[in-house]
Formats: C-alpha cells, sequence, structure tokens
C-alpha cells in the first residue's frame, strides 16, 4: 500500500508485466525482487503481487508489481492489472519468434486500453541462451563474440528474435528496450531503474526532481481512468494537490 | 452353509448393520465375498480367545459382542454368496459378460491359499473343511446370465471374484481374450480389487496362528508359501509365524511395521525412482527401449485424454512415449461407450486400469499398489476436479460442444504441475485422499476462538471465505451462515499452495481466479493468498521468498480469502494486512508458528507407552482427521508408502460396499492393523508385527480416548460463520 513514512520523496508505481508464458516474467521479478533465480520455474497461476523499492538519487519509486500469468486462459483479467498501471513490462523470449508476436500484441493492447501515459518497456529475456558475453556468466557465449543481429548464425546460439528486429520496434512505438537475463541478471535492475526514471514525475506524489518527460495532461487523462481504491489512487490524489 | 458354522467357529464374526433373512442380491454378492475377506482379518477374535480379558471393558469390547447376534446374516450371506461372485468390478455395474484371459493363473494363484486348490472342483464338490478358506474359493464364476458365456463353463470356474480375474467384458456379449503370461502373477491384481472387494486377500494366511482356533493352521503352510511373489507391501510369510519363528520373535517385541524387508517387497523395490523424471526419447530414437523400461518400471500411471482420442495429461512420459498407449486406451474405452456397458477398470497381470469418464474426457489410472477400484477412482475424480477447478464445467463443455477434438492442453497449459503434485500426492499415499477429509493444526480451543474472532472482526464486505492454514492443516475457516466448505475444494486448494511449488514460490502476493467445484463449478472464485513464514517471524510477502526447496510445505503459514469479486484484491489485501497485524499483536501468531514448529505428535506422545506405531482417526461428523507424526516409524518415503499401502487396504475393506464390517484385524507379517468403524468415526492403527493383540485393542481405545478428550483442539468444531 501507498507509504507516507519513508525519509526520501517516494510514491508508488504500479507495474504490470504481460507476455506470452514461459517467457520468464515471474523470473525477472524474481531477480529483481529478490536477486534471485530458479531454474525450471513452475508456471504462475492467477497473478502475484510484489512490491520492490527502487532509488533514484532524488526519490525513491515503490514499485507494485504485478506478475500476471501468461497463459492464455488469463487473458481475459488481464486488463484487471494493466488497468491503473503507470507503467508496464512487455517480456519475449529472445529464443523464441513467437513471443515477440505476442508481445507486439500486449504493446497494441496497452495502447489501446491502459492509461495514456503509460510507460512500457519491451525486453527480451534469456539473454543468456545467447553467445553475446554482454553478461557475467553467460554459459554459452565463450567461444565467440557476434553481432547480435546475426547471432542465430552461430553455433550454440539460441537466439531467434535479432536484437535489431525487436529495438527497431520498440523505437517506432516509443517503448523503452531491454535484453535482459533474468538467470545472470544481466540488465534486470537496469530495466527497472528506466522506468522509474521515465514516470512523468507528474503523476508521482512528492515529485521534486527534474526529469520529468511527459505532459500533466496525459496524466490527466490517466487521472480519470482511476475507479479503484488502491496505491495508485491515493497516490494520484496527493499527486493532484501538489 | 458349513463354511458358516465353521466361520463361527473361529469367531470370524462379521457384524452387518442390517441382518436381513432376505438380503438383496448385492448385499449377497458382497457379504459372501467380504466373509471370504473375514479370513484374514481375525475381527473381534481376541474376545473370543480369552487371552486377552484385560479389554473386556474397553468400548471397542461391546462392539465385538456384537456379531454373535448377527451371525445368521452371514449364514444367509453365504448361502447366495456362490451364486453372485461375478458381479463385483464396477462399483454400480454389475457387468454381464465377461471375459476371462487369463483366469487359470489368477485363480491358481490365490487358491492355493484358500482351499491348497480344492476348490478347483467346484461349488458340488465343496470340501467341508477346512472351512474358512473353502470359503474364498468355492464360489464359482457364475455370471448374471449364465446362457451367455457358455465358454466358460468348460473352464475352472474357481475365480474367487472378479477381482482376481483379468476381465474384458464386450457389450455384445462376445468375450476378448487377453493373454497373460503363465510367469506373471496376479497378487497385485488382486490387491487392486474391484471397489467393492477387498484388496488384502492375500493376507488370507494369518488367521491360523493368530486364532487359536483348531482348524489345522500349518496344513496350509505349503500353499501358503507358494505364493512367493504374491508378497508385496503387506504380504506376510508363514514362517514368520510359525509356531518356533514366533516363539522367538516373541523375544523382541519391538520390532517396528515394515522394518524387515522382504525379499517378495519388490513390488515397491522402485518406489524410490517413482518420482524421477522420464528421460525424454533422444531425436534418434536410440534409447527408446531404455526410456520405455522406465516407463514401465513406474507403479503408478495417471493418464486423461479426451473422448476424441487426444492425449491431454500423462503423469510420466512425454508426448512421443505416450502417444501410442494413449490410441490403444481410447480405442478400448470408446469400444465400451458405443455399447452400453462402459468400461470400469480390468486387470492385466499384475496392474489393476481403472477408467472413468466424465462428459467428453476419459481418466484413467493404471497402479500397482494395490489400491481398490474406489480409491483409484475418487483420484481421478479429483483430477477431474483439478481440471474443472481450472476451466470451469460450462467451459470446458463448450469447448468440445463446439469442436469434438479440442486439444485440451492449451487452455490447461501451466497445470500439468498441479496435475502432477496432486497424482504424487496419492501415488506418495494421502490420508487426506484417502479419507476425504481435513487435517487441522492442533491448538487449544480458546485459542481457536481468538483467531476465528480477529478474523471475523477484519472481515470485508466482499469476503466469502476465510482461512488461515498452517503446513496444509487448517487453523482457522469463516464462512457465510449458508455455505459450507466442501473438503475436496479445499484438498484442491491445498495441492495448489503446499504441494505444487507454483503459488509459493512466486513469492509476494497472489490473486487467483480459481473454480471451486464442490461450491460451484460453473464459475470462478477469486482467491487472494499470503504466506507467512513460520519460522523468522517476518512476513515473506515482498522479501526473502524462500525457493521451494528451501523451506518444507510444513513451515508455511497461509492466509487465504476468497471472495467472488474480482475487484477485490485491495480490499482483501487490507484485511489480510489487518488480520496479520492483529493475529501478531494478540499473540496468535506466535501460538500458530509454535505449534507449527512442533509438528504433528509423535504416537507416543499421545498414548505413552503403547505398542501403536501410527494411527488415523477421522471424525465423521466434522470430515475432518488426526494423525500422528510420520516420524519416526514412517519417515521414509518407502516406510511411508507401505504404511498408507496398509491404510488403504484396511479402508477398502471397511468401506467395500455393504460391507457393513465395524471391526477389523488384520495380521501381516511385517505388522498387525486394526480398523474400526462407528457412526462416529473411523480409526485405523498398526502396530509391529508382534505386537498382542491386547496391546494393539489397548492402544486404539487410548487413541480414541484421547482424541475425545482433545475433539476441539484438534478438530475444528463447527467453525466460525457470519
Amino acid at each position: 500500500m501507498a507509504e507516507a513514512t519513508a525519509p526520501k520523496p517516494s510514491s508508488s508505481v504500479k507495474l504490470v508485466l504481460l507476455g506470452e508464458a514461459a517467457v520468464g516474467k515471474s523470473s525477472l521479478v524474481l531477480r529483481f525482487v529478490n536477486n534471485d533465480f530458479q531454474e525450471n520455474k513452475e508456471p504462475t497461476i492467477g497473478a502475484a503481487f510484489l512490491t520492490q523499492k527502487c532509488n533514484l538519487p532524488t526519490r525513491t519509486i515503490k514499485f507494485e508489481i504485478w506478475d500476471t500469468a501468461g497463459q492464455e486462459r488469463f487473458a481475459s483479467l488481464a486488463p484487471m492489472y494493466y488497468r491503473n498501471a503507470q507503467s508496464a513490462l512487455v517480456v519475449y523470449d529472445l529464443t523464441k519468434p513467437t513471443s515477440l508476436v505476442k508481445a507486439k500484441h500486449w504493446v497494441a493492447e496497452l495502447q489501446r486500453q491502459a492509461s495514456p501515459g503509460i510507460v512500457i518497456a519491451l525486453v527480451g529475456n534469456k539473454l543468456d541462451l545467447t553467445n553475446e558475453s554482454s553478461g557475467s556468466g553467460d554459459a554459452l557465449g565463450e567461444d565467440s563474440e557476434t553481432d547480435a543481429a546475426e547471432g542465430e548464425n552461430d553455433d550454440g546460439d539460441a537466439r531467434k528474435v535479432s536484437t535489431a528486429e525487436a529495438k527497431t520496434y520498440a523505437e517506432e512505438e516509443g517503448l523503452l528496450f531491454f535484453e535482459t537475463s533474468a538467470k545472470n541478471g544481466t540488465n534486470v535492475t537496469e530495466v527497472f531503474t528506466a522506468i522509474a526514471n521515465a514516470i512523468p514525475e507528474t503523476s508521482l506524489k512528492g515529485a521534486r526532481g527534474p526529469g520529468a518527460t511527459q505532459s500533466s495532461a496525459n496524466r490527466t487523462e490517466d487521472q480519470s481512468r482511476v475507479n479503484l481504491t488502491g496505491p495508485r489512487d491515493s497516490a494520484s490524489k496527493e499527486g493532484c494537490a501538489c | 452353509m458349513q463354511c458358516v458354522a465353521s466361520l463361527r467357529t473361529v469367531g470370524l464374526l462379521l457384524r452387518f448393520a442390517k441382518p436381513s433373512s432376505n438380503p438383496p442380491v448385492d448385499d449377497i454378492i458382497q457379504k459372501g465375498r467380504i466373509s471370504s475377506t473375514s479370513e484374514f482379518f481375525s475381527f473381534p477374535c481376541w474376545d473370543f480367545m480369552g487371552h486377552s480379558s484385560d479389554q473386556r471393558e474397553s468400548p471397542s469390547h461391546d462392539r465385538l459382542h456384537a456379531p454373535i447376534d448377527t451371525a445368521p446374516t452371514a449364514t444367509a450371506a453365504e448361502e447366495d454368496g456362490i451364486t453372485t461372485t461375478m458381479t463385483q468390478d464396477g462399483e454400480n455395474e454389475a457387468p454381464k459378460h465377461r471375459m476371462h484371459a487369463g483366469s487359470d493363473e489368477s485363480t491358481a494363484t490365490i487358491t492355493p491359499r484358500k482351499v491348497d486348490g480344492k476348490n478347483h472342483e467346484g461349488p458340488e464338490q465343496r470340501p467341508p473343511l477346512p472351512p474358512r478358506p473353502s470359503l474364498l474359493g468355492d464360489r464359482p464364476s457364475t455370471p448374471l446370465s449364465p446362457s451367455k458365456r457358455p465358454a466358460l463353463q468348460s473352464k475352472p470356474t474357481t475365480a474367487v471374484s472378479s477381482v482376481d480375474i483379468q476381465t474384458l467384458s464386450f457389450p455384445d456379449g462376445s468375450r476378448g481374450t487377453f493373454a497373460a503370461p503363465g510367469s506373471r502373477s496376479v497378487s497385485e491384481g488382486r490387491g487392486i480389487s474391484g471397489g467393492t472387494s477387498t484388496p488384502s486377500s492375500r493376507k488370507v494366511s494369518q488367521n491360523g496362528t493368530e486364532f487359536d482356533d483348531s482348524t489345522s493352521l500349518m496344513s496350509y503352510a505349503p500353499t501358503l508359501r507358494a505364493n512367493g511373489d504374491l508378497a508385496s507391501l503387506l504380504d506376510e510369510g508363514l514362517n514368520s509365524q510359525s509356531p518356533a519363528w514366533k516363539l522367538l520373535s516373541s523375544q523382541a517385541d519391538n520390532v517396528n511395521p515394515f522394518e524387515t524387508i522382504y525379499d517378495e517387497d519388490n513390488a515397491l523395490f522402485n518406489f524410490d525412482h517413482e518420482f524421477d523424471e522420464v528421460e525424454a526419447v533422444d531425436s534418434k530414437g536410440g534409447n527408446e527401449e531404455q526410456v520405455l523400461l522406465q516407463w514401465k518400471a513406474k507403479l503408478k500411471h495417471y493418464l486423461i485424454l479426451s473422448s476424441a482420442g487426444k492425449p491431454i495429461y500423462s503423469r510420466h512420459g512425454d508426448q512421443n512415449l505416450i502417444n501410442g498407449y494413449i490410441g490403444i486406451i481410447q480405442t478400448i474405452i470408446s469400444f465400451f461407450q458405443d455399447g452400453k456397458d462402459p468400461l470400469m477398470g480390468f486387470t492385466a497381470g499384475d496392474t489393476r486400469f481403472v477408467v472413468a469418464i466424465e462428459g467428453p474426457l476419459y481418466f484413467v489410472a493404471i497402479s500397482k499398489l494395490g489400491e481398490s477400484d474406489s480409491q483409484l477412482r475418487a483420484q481421478l475424480e479429483a483430477l477431474y476436479m483439478q481440471i474443472l477447478s481450472t476451466l470451469t464445467l460450462p467451459t470446458l463443455t463448450q469447448l468440445f460442444t463446439n469442436r469434438p477434438n479440442t486439444d485440451l492442453r492449451r487452455p490447461l497449459e501451466g497445470t500439468e504441475t498441479l496435475l502432477s503434485s496432486l497424482a504424487d500426492t496419492f501415488t506418495k499415499g494421502s490420508p487426506s485422499a484417502l479419507l476425504s477429509a481435513l487435517e487441522c493444526l492442533k491448538i487449544r480451543k480458546s485459542q481457536r476462538y481468538t483467531i476465528n474472532n480477529t478474523l471475523l472482526k477484519a472481515r470485508t464486505e466482499k469476503l466469502l471465505y476465510g482461512l488461515v492454514v498452517a503446513g496444509g492443516r487448517l487453523v482457522s475457516v469463516i464462512r457465510p451462515k449458508r455455505h459450507s466448505l466442501h473438503p475436496s475444494d479445499l484438498s484442491l486448494i491445498f495441492n495448489m499452495l503446499f504441494e505444487a511449488g507454483s503459488v509459493k514460490a512466486g513469492g509476494g502476493e497472489n490473486w487467483i481466479p480459481v473454480c471451486l467445484p464442490g461450491f460451484n463449478k460453473t464459475g470462478y472464485l477469486y482467491m487472494y493468498v499470503s504466506f507467512i513464514n513460520a519460522h523468522d517471524g517476518e512476513e515473506s510477502s515482498s522479501n526473502e521468498r524462500p525457493s521451494t526447496a528451501g523451506s518444507s510445505p510444513d513451515d508455511e503459514i497461509a492466509i487465504l480469502l476468497i471472495s467472488a469479486d474480482k475487484e477485490s484484491f485491495y480490499e482483501l489485501k487490507q484485511m489480510r494486512d489487518d488480520v496479520v497485524a492483529q493475529l501478531e499483536n494478540n499473540g496468535s501468531m506466535d501460538i500458530i508458528r509454535g505449534a507449527v514448529r512442533q509438528g504433528r505428535p509423535s504416537t507416543v506422545d499421545i498414548v505413552p507407552g503403547t505398542q501403536l506405531r501410527h494411527f488415523l482417526y477421522k471424525s465423521r461428523a466434522n470430515v475432518q482427521f488426526m494423525m500422528p507424526s510420520f516420524s519416526p516409524d514412517f519417515s521414509s518415503l518407502l516406510a511411508r508408502r507401505k504404511l498408507m499401502s496398509l491404510y488403504h487396504n484396511l479402508h477398502a475393506s471397511t468401506h467395500a460396499k455393504h460391507s457393513h464390517v465395524k471391526v477389523l484385524h488384520c495380521v501381516g507379517r511385517d505388522s498387525i492393523s486394526l480398523a474400526w468403524t462407528t457412526p462416529l468415526f473411523e480409526f485405523y492403527c498398526v502396530a509391529g508385527p508382534n505386537a498382542s493383540r491386547a496391546g494393539l485393542a489397548q492402544g486404539a481405545n487410548r487413541v480414541i480416548q484421547w482424541v475425545k478428550r482433545e475433539e476441539e483442539r484438534v478438530f475444528i468444531i463447527g467453525g466460525a460463520v457470519f
């Protein structure tokens, strides 16, 4: 729940993870929240709700994370989770092209249905399965370093979605873009920090520092959609008072 | 009639609840069979033996006298039992046409224990003595419509019951024969007998030694020993009970159940590997043979397929491996579906197949563990409930109405782990599943009252059910006046939360849409789940979420709040925060943690000095059960499985349709046990093989007294309603 007791200016940000089943949404969250990783994690049922603080120079962002199940049958419940979200992490598996297709669907749905100001990050997970040695402890990437876009050509490289392809798409749609490995932690914190930085300052409670990148008009529209109790609600109200 | 007389002489009395001079056919069947099972259940014999006079005042004692009066019922049953042995395969069905495949082998493995093979002569030549054994063996397998199966007449129709026979009935009256290799034993097949039959008929042997009756026990000995490969989990070798051996072993009273490993125990030889993953067939198929061997070595299989033959779920083996078998089983089941006589189950070798058909879904359980049909059927039912819980009935129906060849794996994606953990729970042996009851955390009545009130006070408008659960045991429940909770629903939830790691390992708080079929199978409820770590006293809501492997499920305290409104997450979350804060404040949380940490009491804690090693007590009114800790005697997976198999046998015997057995005493080579049912409770207990009958009975009585005294602590009586 919204907290007003933290010493630093602190605000809650609701974040929702979406993406095909088994792309690693829960693992990303687990890495971010507990700095832990489990092999063969069992599928999420329904949705899990976790919180984690993210310290920025000027303020503390408290992420309230909805980690949703990726299975098709849960799709109809997704609006419940992204409805008031200020940010979304759309995850695909960079060894599985269909998961990027699914990710694009989610992006489209978010842009259509979610709060207009929502910050969306597109994340290609399972970087550890590719040959790139960008991550620490990359198990497969010792022999060669290849161009990400052509990684597919290499032996032992499971990459099926090129960085360029996903990046181009992300730029077109105005999304943040990262390739991560929940297994060895590559880029995971960076994703969340980038989201925290991209959240419109004005929509945050106690927002003081510079860095607001979005117009307050967006925020207001966003407000109009808020209709549930919850941290977002209270945070937004206080934001109005500023 | 002679049989009955002899039955009485040896004190093998069954008490039938409904004494009637003209029992209906089904009763007769059942009783006939039951009396056969009574051979090894030396039931209230200690009363008649006179060497346990110290038991005279015991509650069980009164009960034990009753059978004397009702013995005539048994007589009636026995007279007619002859005609009807063939009808007990399915629980509800009396299949008219049966094919007996390998019945020679099956009977051969059985009959010797009973009548030294004399029973092959058929009913007319039935030897008058020895009495009890002949009860079992002499009933010919006369079908209800004998005219339809003339061929059988030429066979030795000595089948004890359909249980012992590999049967397949075809709707058109024809019979198919699947040859059972002569070397195979049906021992397990008998174990896995029809729901109405007693699975443990192999225990026949002991009565002689255990009863001080006049029948010449030792004359059976050779034939009993002939069944070397019959033995399995609970088999008894006569050698261990020979007078000399007995004298010898009486020196060592404290042998625990299942302590000795017998060669014949190889039925469970691979049990340690039962839950290992079957390897995938590699791309070249080079290891196919080996994989197949691994697959076949599994003692238990569950298959779920659609009526169109699409595989939906299999506990072991990947799709490539099982597809062929799915096709075969689908063909067999569909063949019977076309007639009006659906296939309920069949036996092949030592393996029992049980089939359950639920709408467009076929469920198959394949077991070498000796469970009864009705027990296997209940397990299949639970798997079906799990599927409903994921999809709801209307969705399931709609899927198959629109497209009969729907591939259900897609909509069920992600729930394989739930089905598997459910299946593994059954394979390991679950008292909760066996008794269809729940277990509660033992705390004082006033403490539970406080927790209930805390929940009630914090209750929000949208709440339907509120539960506090610790390690799969209920601590507290609040519910609306008009709704009760179904144990089957709760066991699905507990399976999801405590057995399958999905929710626990996910971390944080969870919001889970779930259909509770017992409550309403047409729609979803929404369940808020939050775990609290029992050990460090810190909420593990965000940080420090231990991995599944790291913490045993018994350590976890969960708050479950169930609502019909899918938007009520934050409301329930608030309630949870209030409840937890309040429970911490009033000390209840510490009490729960303490009780969880303490675990279940051991049997000896409950009844000091008892010979009992383990027991199950089910309160029928509360649909709850109580048991002591599995340790120290049954901590290993294998020992626990043996114990559970014994319980399964006792349960099957006392719950066989129309059996009305109230007290059952079972003596085995590696354990003695007692089952005792009354309208109030069901009770099962086990002691070491050398424990005395008196000690067993005394222990049982003391446990029951203890439970009576502690009733409001070990059970939730009524629960809190709003």
